[in-house]
């Protein structure tokens, strides 16, 4: 779960981590009555979406796609250019090379004093899945795409893993202060804030916590002037708060409701539409298909609890795309049965109109009673029992692959 | 042989009195299993009816292990609860057997609870874990054998083929295309598919390595992170038996998680592409189409003079 950089500077503040005063805005008169409330004359006026690259993305109106303004983070030094920069903000399309070219509806604003920048850094903690344990990325690089300065200078950003039984030593970070080259009281304030940091991390399970940038200011304190923080989702469970700070305009509807229904879906921009058990078998499918010439409309896995309901659910939502022209489902029957699948099979087809062609591949626990549930309804339907007649047929029952 | 899970192995089941520990202890035992306990905090003295023979049920691993001399235990307790039964096992074999397996089939751990969890087993080096969020391991037998997780059994049979994989259904595939080929396997193990979990691709090999029964591998993985080409480098220079590698998520966008936590393309890194090259550079024989594991692996053993046709 993603938040915006305005509630994860909120936690910032809560967590005794350095952030400047600012205030979150939906309308343009609310950017204004921020201005006037925070008494800095130069303002940052920030876009907030759950997509990074904002500040070199580009505005379009939503109706005409005409481009209103490049660039989805401005510096104002009057009243007047807050006006100006958050009319052409707000319920405007945001592209950033994050969004894809649809680009996000901005729909919220955070208006940010400024402050005297000396340096810009960058500062991240995430999972190591390779390590497990937290890893502590620094570097001196800060305010720039950090994907670049790894590939083209990995020297530049300085790594401490932490030990999850001893817990971050002060020695790393001294040596994570002292790779910044930071000295005197910046150096004081970075230590004190990567404890908070780290603290923040493990009591919230973040997934990552990202400031880019971090900036020492002309007074020598190191401030937070960005944040991009993700939760793990899985222990959302222990953390009731979180419900509160979810932007679900933010998420895809679609991906939403399947979530809600125990199933894992991605839409996807093919014209087969895919139903499987398992995470790893249906990616294996939507490589199936393409390899025998077709295109996957959507990873699906139905889960381990898959039922009825669920099922046909998964069928209703493969079918509200458009795109659609076809249906492979792929059951490799481990503790669910082939034929349950069969008969939820029929009734969703009842109940949600199917008209697309179906082929079904069974295997498994209960294969043979499937394929003879399917076979003596009056559902028209190819059934196969490998993975590849199954791809063969959908692609050819569509009449080949995507046109 | 096989590897880690034989036939004479005991096992514990922690969470046997939940719905999903009965169900699947009583398949287990069904397969051939030797399933000798559970554990169930404050359900201690309690028995469990399996399938010719009713298990005793203990308040902690410590008891069970000691009482039982188990050096298996499966785990399918809830979420929440999943990583203190993770160290609770890793604990108790430690103290009292000097090592144990620990198979967690549970989903939905948070991640930080298994840093936590992985941080504890790291000290103790005769205790691996397997998981979570997998299929558990299973080595098939002559009659039975045994499994210790939620696979079906009996598409397997004992045979000279190691299977690794990060996926469930898809390890099932792969099984049934060995047999497809009239192949069989030594042990199988689904590692899961979570960003931080126990036994990885390379400690798999290295036990196939050492396993003179096995004489080659199918190995599957999936996108994120770089599991598959620290595995595939490791192979080049320490695996001397065939591999048939796959890797599913050719067609996955970037960015976006497909079901497993860990399967997600971030920043660019942890393509399907990328993986088929370290593999292919590492002299594995990759299958770029799942449904072509099992030829594959009939070419790669025909090659290597291990069948005739």
């Amino acid at each position: 779960m993603n938040i915006h950089e305005f509630q994860g500077k909120a936690l910032f503040r809560e967590s005794g981590i350095a952030v400047q005063d600012g205030v979150h805005c939906t309308n343009v008169e609310q950017a204004l009555a921020a201005y006037d409330s925070l008494g800095s004359e130069v303002v940052a006026v920030k876009s907030q979406i759950h997509a990074g690259g904002r500040g070199k993305g580009s505005l379009y109106a939503p109706d005409t796609g005409e481009l209103v303004m490049e660039g989805g983070v401005k510096i104002a030094f009057s009243r007047k250019e807050v006006e100006n920069y958050a009319s052409n903000i707000l319920g405007h399309r945001l592209v950033t090379k994050q969004t894809g070219p649809a680009g996000k509806m901005v729909n919220n604003l955070y208006i940010e004093a400024g402050c005297a920048i000396a340096h810009e850094y960058y500062l991240a903690l995430l999972v190591d899945r390779e390590a497990d344990s937290v890893l502590i990325m620094a570097s001196t690089e800060g305010g720039v795409d950090i994907e670049e300065v790894a590939e083209n200078t990995p020297e530049a950003i300085h790594k401490e893993w932490v030990d999850p039984r001893e817990g971050l030593q002060e020695e790393q970070k001294n040596s994570l202060a002292d790779s910044l080259g930071l000295t005197g009281t910046a150096h004081d304030s970075f230590v004190e804030m990567i404890g908070q940091l780290e603290r923040m991390f493990v009591e919230r399970d973040c997934s990552m916590i990202e400031i880019n940038p971090l900036v020492r200011t002309e007074g020598d304190i190191m401030i937070a002037l960005d944040s991009k923080v993700s939760f793990d989702d899985n222990a959302s469970f222990r953390h009731p708060w979180r419900a509160e700070l979810r932007d679900l305009s933010e998420e895809e509807e679609t991906e939403v409701r399947a979530n809600q229904s125990g199933l894992s879906y991605v839409k996807l921009d093919g014209n087969i539409g895919c139903l499987v058990n398992g995470a790893g078998l249906a990616m294996a499918s939507m490589d199936v298909i393409k390899l025998y010439g077709g295109e996957p409309a959507n990873f699906l896995d139905i889960g381990g609890g898959a039922n009825k309901e669920s099922i046909t659910t998964a069928f209703g939502i493969i079918l509200e795309d458009p795109n659609v022209e076809g249906i492979l489902v792929n059951i490799f029957g481990g503790i669910i049965r082939c034929d349950m699948v069969a008969r939820s099979i029929i009734d969703a087809s009842r109940e949600v109109g199917l008209e697309v062609p179906l082929v079904v591949r069974f295997s498994g626990t209960n294969h043979k009673e499937g394929k003879e549930v399917l076979e003596s309804s009056a559902l028209d339907v190819i059934t196969t029992s490998t993975l590849a007649d199954g791809a063969e047929a959908i692609v050819g029952a569509i009449g080949g692959g995507s046109s | 042989m096989s590897i880690w899970v034989h036939e004479d192995s005991k096992v514990l089941v922690q969470g046997i009195t939940g719905s999903q520990g009965t169900f699947h202890a009583t398949r287990m035992i069904e397969y051939g299993t030797d399933i000798v306990g559970g554990v169930t905090p404050g359900k201690g003295g309690q028995t469990v009816d399996l399938p010719g023979r009713s298990v005793p049920v203990y308040d902690s691993m410590a008891e069970a292990v000691s009482d039982t001399g188990a050096d298996v235990s499966v785990i399918y307790v809830p979420a929440r609860f999943a990583a203190s039964a993770i160290i609770e096992a890793a604990e108790a074999f430690h103290e009292l057997n000097d090592g144990g397996m620990i198979v967690c089939i549970t989903e939905g751990i948070p991640t930080l609870d298994m840093v936590r969890s992985i941080g504890h087993i790291a000290d103790k080096p005769g205790v691996r874990l397997i998981g979570p969020n997998c299929p558990g391991i299973i080595t098939p037998g002559d009659q039975g054998g045994c499994k210790v997780g939620i696979m079906p059994g009996y598409i397997h049979a004992k045979g000279r083929i190691g299977i690794i994989s990060k996926s469930g259904t898809l390890t099932y595939e792969a099984v049934a295309q060995t047999m497809g080929i009239g192949e069989g396997q030594t042990t199988c193990i689904g590692i899961g598919g979570d960003p931080v979990s126990g036994t990885g691709f390379i400690d798999c090999l290295a036990a196939f390595e050492e396993d003179s029964d096995t004489e080659a591998v199918v190995l599957i993985g999936e996108i994120g992170g770089t599991a598959e080409e620290d595995a595939a480098a490791w192979a080049a220079e320490n695996f001397s038996k065939p591999i048939v590698g796959f890797v599913a998520g050719a067609t996955a966008p970037p960015g976006k998680r497909m079901g497993h936590a860990g399967a997600i393309i971030s920043g660019g890194k942890g393509t399907a592409e990328e993986k088929f090259a370290a593999f292919e550079a590492a002299g594995i024989h990759v299958a770029r189409d799942p449904s072509a594991i099992g030829e594959v692996l009939r070419g790669v053993l025909i090659e290597a003079g291990l069948r005739e046709t």
